[in-house]
C-alpha cells in the first residue's frame, strides 16, 4: 500500500531552527542546548537567545551529542571535541573517495 | 530461539574479571557505538553490545547465565531448561541502556521482560514518553539531486500486538527528495517515527541521503569529479571535446598544449544550490593502440621526427 508523497524538511545549512524547534526535536531541555552553546558544539546565529537561529546540521549534531554522552558516559567537553574529529575524518573520507583509494571503490 | 554467547559478543573468556568487562564495555561501546562507526551494522552491533552487558555486568545475571553451562554455541537452538533460574534472584529494572525493543528474545527468555513491562506500567500510571525516532537511508541516483525526486521507501518497524508479541509492520512511505541534496544529509519526517507513550508526542523519521555510486562521476559535497579521457593529438593541438556532465553532454574546451592530470573547471555544473557546486573534468591523455601496421609506422615516424626524450628531467 502507498501513501500520499511526503515533504519533509532537508536538514542543509539553509535550514533554520529555533531553540525551541530544536529542543522539541531533540525532546530535551533549553538548558541543555545552551550548555551545548556554551562548550561550542553548536554555534547559533544571532546574539540573544530569543532570536538563536540553528543550521540543520546543527540537529543533528544535537542528536549525536545526546547519544553519545548518553550511552558512552562521556562529557560535553569530550563530545565536542569526538564530533570535531569526527567531521575532519569524514571529509578526509570524501577526498580518499575521490581519489579512489578508499575501500569501495 | 538462538543462543548467544555473550562473552564472545564482548570478547571475553569466561572467566573475565567485573572489571575486565567493564573495560571491555567501555571501549567496544566506543567502537560500536552508530553515531561514531563506519561499519554497516553498526546498530546492531552496539545493541548486541549492550544487552552481553547488561548480562554480565550484574553478578546475579551472569551467574545465571553462566549456569546454563560454556557448551552452547552462538545461533544453536536454545530452549531454557526447567527452572533453570531455580535460586536466583533478579532485582527487575533491567539495564540502564536501551530500550526493551533492543533486547533479544533469548535475553527475555532468560530474565523476563522485567523492564519493559515497568515501562508500561508507568504508561497506564500516567507516564509519558516521547515515540521512538527512527532512521532510515534512502538510495538516490546523482541525477535525482540534479532534479529533485520522489522516492518510495519501505520501512519495517516492530510493534507490539496486543498479546504483547513483537510483530514486524511494513508501509511504504512516499518521499519528496528535493533538488540540491547532497551526500549524508538528512530528511526529516516530523511524526513519522514509533507512536509516543501516553500524552508523549510521535517520534520523527530520520531519512539519511546516499548516493548510489555512479560509473564516472565521483562526489565530494556538491562538486563532481570526472575522469576525460582525451586523445594526444587533442592534448597537443587543443581541441573542443564533448564531456558528460548529470544534465547531459557539454563541448569543452581542451587548451593546446594540455598536459595529462590537468583539471578544467566547469563552473556551476555540480549539484545545483547556493552555491551551485562544480563539475572538475580532470584530463588524462590516452594512447590508441599500436595494433596494426598504419598505426605502428605513425609511432615510428614520431619516434624519428620529434626526438622527444620523455624522462630529460629526470636526467637520463
Amino acid at each position: 500500500m502507498t501513501s500520499k508523497t511526503l515533504t519533509g524538511i532537508l536538514l542543509d545549512e539553509q535550514a533554520e531552527l529555533s531553540l525551541h524547534d530544536l529542543c522539541h526535536a531533540c525532546s530535551t531541555s533549553t538548558e541543555w542546548v545552551i550548555e551545548l552553546v556554551d562548550e561550542g558544539v553548536l554555534e547559533p546565529i544571532g546574539h540573544e537567545q530569543a532570536h538563536w537561529r540553528f543550521s540543520g546540521p546543527s540537529l543533528l549534531r544535537a542528536r549525536a551529542a545526546m547519544r553519545m554522552q548518553q550511552d558512552l558516559q562521556i562529557n560535553l567537553a569530550g563530545v565536542a571535541l569526538a564530533l570535531d574529529l569526527m567531521e575532519e575524518i569524514e571529509a578526509m573520507r570524501e577526498r580518499l573517495h575521490r581519489f579512489g583509494l578508499d575501500n569501495n571503490s | 530461539m538462538d543462543y548467544k554467547d555473550y562473552y564472545n559478543v564482548m570478547g571475553l573468556e569466561r572467566d573475565a574479571s567485573q572489571d575486565e568487562i567493564k573495560r571491555a564495555y567501555r571501549k567496544l561501546a566506543r567502537k560500536y557505538h552508530p553515531d561514531v562507526s563506519k561499519e554497516a551494522d553498526a546498530e546492531a552491533l552496539f545493541k548486541e553490545l549492550g544487552e552481553a552487558y547488561a548480562v554480565l555486568k550484574d553478578p546475579e545475571k551472569r551467574a545465571a547465565y553462566d549456569e546454563l553451562g560454556a557448551n552452547w554455541k552462538a545461533g544453536q537452538d536454545f530452549q531454557p531448561p526447567p527452572n533453570w533460574d531455580a535460586g536466583f534472584e533478579f532485582s527487575g529494572g533491567g539495564p540502564d541502556a536501551g530500550d526493551s525493543s533492543a533486547h533479544s528474545d533469548f535475553f527475555e527468555s532468560l530474565f523476563g521482560r522485567g523492564f519493559a513491562s515497568a515501562q508500561a506500567d508507568r504508561g497506564r500510571a500516567g507516564f509519558h514518553a516521547h515515540g521512538e525516532d527512527h532512521h532510515a537511508k534512502v538510495l538516490i541516483d546523482l541525477e535525482d539531486a540534479y532534479r529533485g525526486a520522489t522516492r518510495g521507501i519501505t520501512l519495517r518497524t516492530p510493534e507490539l500486538d496486543s498479546s504483547g508479541h513483537v510483530t514486524t509492520k511494513q508501509r511504504t512511505l512516499n518521499v519528496k527528495i528535493p533538488k540540491g541534496v547532497r551526500q549524508g544529509q538528512r530528511i526529516r519526517l516530523s511524526g513519522q517515527g514509533s507512536p509516543g507513550v501516553g500524552e508523549g508526542r510521535t517520534g520523527d523519521l530520520y531519512l539519511e541521503i546516499e548516493f548510489k555510486p555512479h560509473k564516472f562521476f565521483k562526489i565530494e559535497g556538491r562538486d563532481l569529479y570526472l575522469d576525460l579521457p582525451v586523445s594526444p593529438w587533442e592534448a597537443a593541438l587543443g581541441a573542443t571535446v564533448k564531456a558528460p556532465t548529470p544534465e547531459g553532454p557539454v563541448d569543452l574546451k581542451i587548451p593546446q598544449g594540455t598536459t595529462s592530470g590537468r583539471t578544467l573547471r566547469l563552473r556551476d555544473r555540480g549539484i545545483p544550490g547556493t552555491p551551485p557546486g562544480d563539475l572538475y573534468a580532470i584530463l588524462k591523455i590516452t594512447l590508441p593502440a599500436a595494433d596494426n601496421d598504419a598505426a605502428k609506422e605513425l609511432y615510428s615516424k614520431m619516434e624519428e621526427e620529434l626526438a622527444y626524450n620523455p624522462r630529460s628531467e629526470l636526467g637520463v
